[in-house]
């Protein structure tokens, strides 16, 4: 709320400082000393704040990814906890460098908000949110619900879209944060709390009892989410882009953060290729020549921060489906580093 | 030795310079001219370059986007609304709602402001102690924490529709709201609405003329009975000649929720009472203040009367305190209706929450979301309280200073 005006201002501002602010990113990351990435307010999974308050998740190894590019130290990151409707704000008014917090690409905000998605982290798609004691079996069955949603989201119009597309009557309401969402929908406000399916798992998590809840099998949209920059810095958005695809590269390249030192000794000519000790790939990114190695050393590959965050190595245990890659049946697929 | 007197300045040149504040002369003239291009020029180079950079970064600007379809549900509406509508019908549904609970809330917060600051220094102990301890309570907490307790600690524990707590089978109170049969017009509401403004009319006639029958001939006129009557009587009797004017139509439980009669929603209740039960310890204060502030001999001059307790307190003190009461009281009016912005807390759909907040976010407009909303709350500010001027000024008039 307050933020929100903060930030306004902020936008003002930076738009009266003129342009060559947001011209050099890395420049401003390195001369600052620590990169500033916009994450949840606390999404298990994603990113939230851990027992002794160092952030999580796999949003949040992806912040830490390329602080470990830029610095070789992934602990250079300053997080700054965004909600829905605050994020891009943040990201214009250049309060943040990278904003990577669950965040769905749509042509709408690739366009009118000064943003540039870098790539896909999570396949998700939107899903609903019940209790048991209301047996209810399908999504079809929910003409006339009250709904609780998180305001600012693409999940609040996708509900619009699939209540009308099938004739249904509800009632919606919207709050600031995700908290106060999940909290509403507990204490019996809304019949339904509606989001991400990712998401729908990480907050049953916090429910008092989230055996009595249950996600419906629908799914109602596709949302694929991942990291965005500002318009604008062509270098930085390449950086940040690669990133997440040599993460995912790594995955099938079989480098893990155990075996990466082993590995950069190969001779073959792609190892070579990736690990640097052949051209200047990483020099050409505005980077060094060992920036894979970085990036494998502080998070692993992206199937190791998967499983740890949100798949069979987490509590969420949520299949890798869809994110699995190309060539094991899902969709997930990095452009070649070479 | 003759001296000429000085030529006096023309009436426009002298109104001029008072205008501009001072006796200066021609160079201090000069330099506000000055000033105020400075100023103007600031202000445009400040709204020339936010323009360019948002253009040269790719982010949308301008107003057109008011005419888009906004594409998402509002929980409650006093306008007819639909997904399909557009950004701007999202506006006026906001602002209506924001203005629905600031002008319910400023009457409400009054009401309470006025009995527990009148409670305050009531002679009985324990009235008294139970008005003073409501004040340092309720002042003394955050807003946004009442504001929650409301909504999830009272509200929340309330069961959910199916078994809704129901008075008659009729009204109906759940963790969705308060349901209450809904008033269909019939045909006799015409009819019945005529009788009724007749009756306001001849009532309003014969009050004047009781209080001219007073102040000019010294005579009481006994009026009430006559007001009663009339008022009770003309639309009973319009309701049996032309028919029925309203019909209740019967909220019944249907699938999830309610179908059918007035649902008032528990995000709206929980808003007004802690908005109006926090003015309200605030103007308790304001009230008491304005109380102590008249002098006791006023009090002694009506008891000496023989004016009871109450006909003093209404014909001579409060009248006086007013005067004290009403430049703080619209400073509450005012917070209470920015403070009505917290509503996105609770899932309320205010403006702040519709408009500067899921509108901003679905455009990613900020500059002209905030720019709008900024104004609209400062143009609700300035009529509350160029209304609370006009009043004050009536009031200073009708005591005659």
């Amino acid at each position: 709320m307050k933020r929100t005006f903060f930030v306004a201002a902020a936008v003002l501002a930076a738009s009266l400082s003129g342009q060559s602010a947001f011209a050099q990113t890395l420049k401003t990351v390195k001369d600052r000393g620590v990169l500033s990435c916009g994450v949840s307010q606390g999404l298990p999974g994603f990113s939230a704040p851990d027992d002794k308050g160092n952030w999580t998740g796999l949003d949040v190894d992806v912040c830490r990814a390329i602080a470990a590019v830029v610095f070789n130290d992934p602990t250079k990151v300053k997080f700054v906890p965004l909600s829905a409707k605050d994020r891009f704000t943040a990201l214009q008014s250049g309060e943040i460098d990278v904003l990577s917090r669950n965040t769905t690409w749509t042509v709408s905000r690739d366009t009118s908000l000064g943003v540039n998605f870098t790539g896909i982290t999570y396949f998700d798609g939107q899903g609903f949110l019940v209790k048991k004691a209301l047996k209810v079996n399908s999504a079809l069955e929910l003409n006339g619900a009250s709904i609780c949603v998180q305001t600012g989201t693409t999940n609040e119009q996708n509900v619009a879209d699939y209540f009308k597309s099938n004739n249904m009557k509800y009632e919606i309401i919207a709050f600031g944060t995700a908290d106060e969402t999940v909290k509403a929908y507990e204490s019996g406000r809304c019949d339904v709390f509606t989001s991400d399916i990712s998401q729908l798992y990480a907050e049953r998590l916090k429910l008092s009892n989230p055996a009595d809840h249950v996600v419906l099998p629908e799914v109602i949209s596709k949302e694929p989410l991942g990291p965005l920059v500002r318009h604008g810095d062509d270098q930085w958005f390449d950086i940040v882009k690669w990133t997440l695809f040599a993460m995912i590269n790594a995955e099938e390249l079989g480098v893990t953060q155990k075996n990466v030192d082993e590995m950069a000794k190969s001779t073959k000519p792609e190892m070579k290729r990736v690990f640097g000790t052949d051209g200047n790939l990483g020099e050409q990114l505005g980077l060094t020549k060992d920036w894979v190695i970085r990036i494998v050393k502080a998070v692993g590959n992206y199937g190791e921060a998967f499983d740890r965050n949100v798949g069979a190595g987490s509590k969420l245990g949520i299949a890798r489906g869809l994110n699995q890659l190309w060539n094991k049946g899902g969709i997930q697929y990095a452009p070649p580093i070479r | 030795m003759t001296t000429d007197g000085r030529k006096p300045p023309s009436q426009f040149v002298f109104k001029l310079r008072r205008a501009l504040g001072g006796q200066a002369g021609w160079a201090g003239f000069v330099f506000q001219i000055v000033f105020v291009a400075a100023l103007i020029w600031i202000g445009y180079e400040i709204f020339a370059n936010a323009r360019a950079n948002l253009q040269a970064q790719r982010i949308a600007s301008g107003f057109g986007f008011l005419w888009q379809t906004a594409g998402f549900g509002v929980s409650q509406t006093l306008i007819p609304y639909a997904e399909t509508d557009t950004y701007a019908r999202v506006f006026l549904v906001g602002l209506l709602n924001t203005l629905l609970v600031s002008i319910i809330g400023i009457v409400l917060a009054s009401i309470i402001g006025f009995i527990v600051g009148i409670g305050r220094l009531s002679p009985n102990w324990l009235v008294a102690r139970i008005a003073g301890g409501y004040v340092e309570l309720v002042r003394n907490l955050p807003l946004l924490f009442q504001i929650l307790f409301w909504y999830l600690a009272v509200l929340g524990a309330l069961p959910g529709p199916r078994q809704s707590i129901s008075l008659f089978d009729e009204v109906f109170l759940n963790n969705r709201g308060l349901v209450v049969p809904k008033p269909l017009a019939q045909n006799g509401l015409t009819a019945f609405l005529i009788a009724l403004l007749a009756a306001v009319l001849i009532s309003t006639a014969l009050r004047v003329y009781a209080r001219r029958a007073l102040f000019q001939r010294g005579q009481v006129v006994t009026i009430w009975p006559y007001v009663i009557a009339l008022l009770i009587g003309l639309p009973l009797t319009a309701a049996l000649v032309f028919g029925a004017p309203l019909m209740l139509e019967i909220p019944r439980l249907k699938g999830f929720n309610f179908s059918g009669g007035l649902r008032v929603v528990p995000e709206f209740v929980a808003l007004t009472l802690a908005l109006s039960t926090y003015t309200g310890a605030f103007i308790a204060e304001n009230v008491r203040a304005g109380i102590q502030s008249v002098h006791k001999g006023q009090r002694e001059a009506g008891a000496s009367l023989g004016l009871s307790h109450g006909a003093t307190l209404r014909l001579i003190v409060v009248p006086q305190a007013m005067r004290v009461i009403l430049p703080p009281l619209t400073n509450q009016y005012l917070n209470l209706t920015k403070n009505s912005s917290l509503a996105v807390a609770i899932g309320y759909p205010d403006l702040f929450s519709v408009f500067a907040g899921t509108t901003m976010s679905q455009t990613g407009q900020a500059i002209e979301i905030i720019a709008i909303t900024m104004g609209v709350y400062l143009l609700i500010s300035l009529v509350t309280s160029a209304v609370m001027s006009f009043y004050g000024w009536r009031l200073n008039r009708s005591l005659g200073t």
